[in-house]
């Protein structure tokens, strides 16, 4: 079975700005995978040209084997867009009710109520679009991209509008979808996030993936530093653990230990250190 | 199916929910009104009227042709309104505001979905000008006991202009933002009635140059070549008068007509839209 998404070598330029430079990455079937990024890093801008609303200027974008875009791409995904509006003379159930109808969905009223459930928004079915709150909204861009049960979602920043608990609802909807084979592309501001539920981090800057690997990977403890009277140095691939074979052989060797510090990093550190602690 | 049946039906429900449908169907009835106005002391006081001395026919069918040549211009004139105010943001205008970019990532595809927006604002546009069209002629009719020489023809006619700006509309949606799109329509019907004046000034100089710029831009503007044309159709059992009627409103004046602009309509028609279509399959959104 084909990756739900591949991704080889993309590249976008906008005129003169360079969105994307030829940037890797892989949605395995099943899989959940965070993009990080600063501020204009080329994340919406890699999920747009998945979802077929941006053309690449090079390189390769398969969703579920077939051209980013085309037919049988669109079919397989549901898209939640970081900028979106349903028309504001729609209920809730007329949102989801249109999709249906346009994603080919044959669920009917039993498909839109557990949609509706699932991001919480059951009693606000017959509510219209205008009379809903930005979270509202968000959740129900999410049911939206769940329509017709897509094979990979791809969403950009669904939770940036909502309060803790919708977080935490959307939080568990990643984990119950993953359980059900969903594959998922997220992007996302939110670290804690991203740790909580995906398998895979990427994280771009400038248009490149500068790190990548599972949360575990990439806050991995980094070493351990030691400070001697030679000065500081660090020793890498060590824990914790092993402090006191390392202080031994320090003193064995003559030096006189000053302090020890173990280097642990967390995702965040992670990545204020990949991006350099940039934003835009 | 269902997919084209659900964009349609989407254009519809947010054609009618603009304020603008309002203001249309009230310009509309204010316009009907004033018709009825004026055909009423026009017939009422038809021995004080005189056809000038070069067009030999009865005060009545002087009066009814030419009342009938000031409401296909008011319909046209409405009907254009009304076709911008359905298409000008379809693209552009709703890719901004995020309303297209949901649609546009499923199945159904681009050149349908614009293909669908089409058939929904030029069916509403056909209908209501026809409507109007019709309104106009029974008011006509009922007061003056005038008809026109052909009655279905030009309300068609006038329709297929209509919907030449819808596709243009479109096209324009696709390149332009709402606004700059509005502006650039309304030019474009400027430009039209420029080119009846323009016309009607080349008849009265007998300039050929004038004339021959006039027969550029209605096929360049299809719109007032088939307005013209329509004009032409009404009065086309009294000779004599044609040439007149084609003086009268803002769009008259052409040598524009027949089978070739009808043909020519419907090629530019298809062009616009294949434009359209491929303008939209490689914008980014
Ligand atoms: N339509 C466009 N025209 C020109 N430049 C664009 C366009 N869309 C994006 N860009 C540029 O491409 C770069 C990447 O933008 P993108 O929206 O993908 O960033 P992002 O990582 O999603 O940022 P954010 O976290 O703010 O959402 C930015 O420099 C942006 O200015
Ligand atoms: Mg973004």
């Amino acid at each position: 079975m084909p990756d739900a998404l591949a991704v080889r070598n993309l590249e976008k330029r906008y005129g003169s700005v360079r969105a994307l430079r030829g940037v890797d990455l892989t949605v395995e079937e099943g899989q959940l995978v965070g993009l990080l990024g600063p501020n204009g890093a080329g994340k919406s801008t890699l999920v747009k040209i998945a979802a077929g609303l941006v053309r690449a200027s090079a390189g390769d974008a398969r969703v579920a084997g077939a051209r980013a875009g085309s037919r049988p791409a669109r079919a397989a995904l549901g898209y939640l867009a970081e900028l979106f509006r349903f028309p504001g003379w729609y209920t809730a159930d007329e949102v989801l009710e249109l999709h249906q109808r346009l994603a080919g969905s044959r669920g009917g009223a039993a498909e839109r109520a557990r949609l509706l459930e699932l991001v919480a928004l059951s009693e606000a079915r017959d509510r219209r679009v205008d009379g809903m709150s930005k979270g509202m909204a968000q959740r129900l861009g999410i049911a939206q991209a769940l329509v017709g049960e897509p094979r990979l979602l791809l969403l950009d920043e669904p939770t940036s509008a909502l309060d803790p608990v919708g977080r935490r609802t959307v939080r568990l909807l990643l984990e119950e979808l993953r359980g059900r084979g969903v594959s998922v592309l997220l992007n996302s501001h939110l670290l804690s996030e991203i740790e909580l539920v995906c398998d895979h981090v990427a994280i771009l800057l400038g248009g490149e993936v500068v790190a990548a690997g599972s949360p575990q990977q990439l806050a991995q403890p980094r070493g351990v530093e030691l400070e001697t009277d030679e000065g500081v140095h660090t020793v890498e691939g060590v824990t914790r653990d092993d402090v006191p074979r390392l202080v031994e052989e320090a003193v064995r060797s003559g030096r006189r230990v000053y302090g020890v510090r173990v280097l642990t990093s967390t995702l965040e550190e992670t990545y204020l250190e990949a991006v350099g602690g940039e934003t835009s | 199916m269902s997919s084209v049946a659900a964009i349609v039906e989407y254009g519809f429900r947010e054609a009618v929910r603009r304020k603008m449908f309002a203001v249309v169907l009230v310009l509309t009835v204010l316009f009907l009104f004033l018709f009825w106005l004026a055909n009423h002391f026009v017939f009422a006081q038809l021995d004080q009227i005189t056809p000038p001395a070069d067009v030999h026919v009865d005060t009545r069918t002087f009066a009814g042709a030419f009342l009938t040549g000031l409401a296909m211009f008011a319909t046209l004139f409405l009907g254009v309104v009304l076709a911008v105010f359905l298409t000008l943001g379809v693209v552009g205008g709703d890719a901004e505001r995020g309303l297209l970019q949901p649609l546009v990532v499923r199945p159904v595809g681009r050149a349908t979905l614009l293909l669908a927006r089409f058939a929904g604002a030029a069916g509403v546009c056909s209908l209501y000008v026809l409507a109007v069209y019709f309104a106009s002629m029974l008011i006509t009719g009922l007061t003056g006991h005038w008809w026109p020489g052909n009655v279905v023809g030009p309300g068609v006619e006038l329709a297929l202009g209509v919907i030449i700006v819808v596709a243009l509309s479109l096209l324009g949606s696709v390149v332009l933002t709402s606004t700059a799109n509005g502006i650039a329509i309304f030019m474009l019907f400027g430009a039209g009635l420029v080119a009846g004046l323009l016309g009607s000034i080349g008849h009265a100089l007998n300039s050929h140059a004038v004339k021959s710029a006039s027969t550029v831009t209605s096929y360049a503007l299809p719109f007032e070549g088939l307005y013209q044309d329509a004009l032409r159709l009404i009065t086309q059992d009294t000779t004599g008068l044609t040439a007149f009627v084609l003086q009268l409103g803002p769009f008259g004046g052409g040598y524009v007509h027949g089978w070739t602009i009808r043909v020519w309509a419907v090629v530019y028609l298809v062009l616009a839209l294949a434009a359209a279509i491929g303008a939209f399959s490689r914008r980014n959104l």
